[in-house]
């Protein structure tokens, strides 16, 4: 007897089908069946979607996992959960674990803990650098015959224009993109938020947006002397996402991710001195903020990304200068974009349904981010209108360093499918 | 107030009217000791330094002592902090032994802006990195209203390290409150456009000549090599363009006042016959700093100011 699963007359939209239509989802023994109307669900279990959309299964391509080595702050498992809270079946963690994800060991633990304990799909990114220290490089080939999806230093630019060059080299040959966190550590050395009146203001070191754009710079360059596939993660400064435009106009494979963060609060938003608006990149000026929000209305930023990166209490719990970066991000993504992009009419639903599926798949090659018979049913539904409350003490995550906490939010995920199971479901719409 | 001392940029005029005033009362009459008020008797303070500091905590100390508190001198060396403990704990800890307020100076900006949101004990800002020293502002106030009529249309040269200094700021807080034109002046590199923007009436320039001509005050700030990530002008340029020596003084308004928060580098930023000269206030806005912590101590630890007036009055 075979299992079978229905998402009764929700409104399915797939950006790969160019679809938008109120229908019935088939899913059996874990596969997409068939998308039509009125589909018989005898003999099966039912989801009814009335009121809600209904996409392809949400991909988040940056995410920390912490584990190994950080297991205090998330683990693969725990990460996994906030992932399906958040509306998400595909997550890609970056590599700066400990031990670094620079050797096809790394990897094999990690797919292995993952296939084992996470109930999404997880899909590792290997380092660019030998622990990440931007010196040598990592074994990129083997690395990605153990299943690592792309490359990347992330949290550690690398310095060595030279390295990255032969980097971008190793990633073409294997049909993999390179992701840069883009930082020139000379000019961004001792900034702990965006350089403008509100650093000056509070007299902490700032960070120049500069510091991004010359390595978005350098790095497109890079990508059009060796035809590479080079992806800019989380892009924070209008400068950087001008220049991603201009590197798409000539042809290059050039993509970008943002942040919800970052097209949804600006440096003046941040309580002062609370370590909770500290991340790097940093939240940078009103401008920057609506050029993040205009690059992905326009496609100029292809996706959607959250770099969830949980710190436990105690280390965000210090003078600001001495707190790390990062936030976590999985169950704010969704409506803090439909906050800042759908509700005022920035995105079509479409699209905002393609910054989470079908463009993060194609920058990464994953067979995701599609509802069309035979593909894996990975499905996230979500209700774009209910005003909810977000209560960061209920997350899933080990972390509680977040912003948004208490903010009120108007729509977010309603269930997650992977696989035909529904991993997580909001028990209150 | 009643919370603390933070910085001066949450303060209202009114707010530093107050202690400006009061501290005046708690200026010793010229020739004459200082007094010593019983106004808070049996309030204990807790001078937290983790930065070195001789003079801010001192006067400090002296203040609390001439109003008839217990102060406990703690510096970062030598204490638990050496020993790995956080931030937040050794507030805790001290808080535990319930002091009535804790004056603290930090390296890291912020610092005690974090610390008031977990701590029930009022803290006052002794200097919290690059960002403000409030007390040290409302002594230069001090200090300036001992020689002028008002604070209001004065013309007031900022030298130095703007970029890196916390009196600066403050002071920049302070003065356009009260509607000063300040002018702020250093090396480009020590000198962020953004300055520009953080209060009313700040124009920027490079040039000392230009800063100084028609000045009513000059503030001159200290090189703080230690709070900066690289070396942005060479050592020996700095006295050649931004050091203030005897020719300086005759662009600037007859009976400039010439300020420093010290401790002050002879020959780095400030001349020998400057420093010493008949223009110079910096002994003045030592003294002035323990009246003016006097009134801050005061409005953040005695429960009934008006009534504790009465009772100065009366001594």
């Amino acid at each position: 007897m075979s299992e079978r699963l229905v998402i009764k007359n929700g409104r399915v939209v797939d950006p790969s089908q160019q679809m938008d239509a109120v229908l019935d989802v088939a899913i059996e023994d874990g596969l997409l069946r068939l998308i039509a109307p009125n589909i018989d669900a005898t003999g099966g279990d039912t989801f009814d979607a009335t009121g809600m959309v209904v996409a392809p299964g949400f991909i988040d391509m940056h995410v920390h996992l912490r584990e190994p080595g950080f297991e205090y702050a998330e683990t693969i498992e725990s990460g996994s959960r906030a992932a399906a809270a958040g509306g998400f079946t595909s997550i890609c963690c970056m590599p700066n674990t400990q031990p670094v994800n620079d050797s096809p060991t790394v990897t094999s633990y990690i797919t292995e803990r993952a296939r084992r304990h996470a109930i999404v799909n997880v899909y590792p990114i290997g380092a660019i650098t030998k622990n990440s220290a931007g010196e040598e490089l990592a074994q990129i080939t083997s690395m990605r015959h153990a299943g690592i999806v792309a490359i990347s230093d992330d949290g550690r630019p690398v310095m060595n224009a030279r390295l990255v060059r032969r980097a971008m080299e190793f990633a073409k040959s294997l049909n993999i993109p390179l992701i840069e966190h883009c930082e020139d550590l000379d000019l961004s050395a001792g900034g702990d938020m965006h350089e403008g009146v509100e650093s000056v203001r509070l007299g902490l070191h700032g960070i120049p947006r500069a510091s991004e754009d010359v390595m978005v710079a350098r790095d497109i360059l890079l990508a059009e002397l060796t035809g590479a596939r080079y992806h800019v993660a989380h892009i924070s400064s209008r400068n950087a996402v001008d220049m991603v435009a201009f590197a798409k106009s000539r042809g290059l494979a050039v993509t970008a991710e943002a942040t919800p963060h970052h097209f949804a609060l600006a440096d003046r938003d941040m309580q002062p001195y609370d370590s909770n608006y500290k991340m790097k990149p940093p939240l940078r000026a009103p401008r920057d903020v609506d050029a993040i929000a205009r690059g992905l209305a326009s496609g100029a930023i292809d996706a959607v990304a959250t770099d969830h990166a949980p710190h436990p209490g105690d280390e965000k719990m210090q003078e600001f200068e001495r707190c790390p970066f990062g936030i976590i991000g999985l169950e704010t993504a969704i409506p803090l974009t439909l906050e800042r992009l759908f509700h005022p009419g920035m995105v079509s639903l479409t699209r905002f349904v393609s910054m989470f599926t079908e463009k993060p798949a194609g920058i990464l090659s994953l067979d995701k981010g599609t509802l069309k018979p035979g593909a894996a049913a990975d499905v996230t539904i979500f209700a774009l209108n209910p005003p909810w409350t977000y209560d960061v003490n209920k997350s899933p995550s080990k972390s509680r360093n977040t912003p948004f906490h208490g903010r009120e939010f108007k729509g977010g995920a309603v269930a997650t499918i992977v696989a035909g199971k529904i991993v997580w479901r909001r028990d209150d719409w | 107030m009643r919370a603390g001392l933070l910085g001066i940029e949450g303060l209202s005029r009114e707010d530093i009217d107050v202690i400006l005033s009061r501290s005046h009362d708690f200026q010793p009459p010229p020739r004459q000791p200082f007094k010593r008020f019983e106004i808070l008797k049996g309030k204990t303070v807790v001078n937290l330094f983790f930065e070195a500091s001789t003079r801010t905590r001192t006067s400090f100390e002296i203040a609390a002592k001439r109003l008839g508190a217990e102060i406990i001198s703690i510096t970062a060396s030598g204490s638990s902090v050496s020993k790995g403990e956080s931030l937040v704990d050794t507030l805790n800890t001290l808080g535990a032994m319930r002091p009535d307020a804790i004056v603290m100076r930090h390296a890291a900006s912020g610092a005690p802006h974090f610390l008031s949101r977990y701590l029930p004990i009022p803290i006052v800002n002794a200097g919290d990195g690059t960002h403000e020293h409030p007390t040290q502002a409302l002594l230069d106030a001090r200090t300036i209203l001992d020689r002028r009529q008002s604070l209001e249309d004065l013309r007031i040269a900022i030298i130095g390290d703007i970029a890196h200094s916390r009196v600066a700021r403050s002071n920049v807080y302070l003065l356009s409150k009260y509607g000063a034109r300040m002018v702020l002046c250093g090396p480009a590199s020590l000198l962020p456009c953004e300055l520009k923007s953080i209060a009313p009436g700040v124009e920027l320039t490079t040039n000392m000549r230009e800063a100084i001509e028609g000045a009513d005050v000059i503030m001159m700030l200290r090189v703080q090599l230690e709070r900066q990530h690289e070396s942005p002008i060479p050592a020996n340029e700095y006295f050649q363009f931004y050091g203030l020596r005897p020719e300086h003084i005759s662009l600037a308004n007859q009976n400039v006042i010439v300020m420093h928060p010290g401790p002050i580098n002879r020959g780095r930023e400030i001349s020998s016959e400057v420093a010493d000269s008949q223009r110079s206030a910096i002994l003045n806005q030592v003294e002035n700093g323990i009246a003016v912590r006097m009134a801050v101590l005061e409005s953040v630890l005695a429960p009934e100011p008006a009534q504790q007036r009465e009772e100065l009055k009366a001594q």
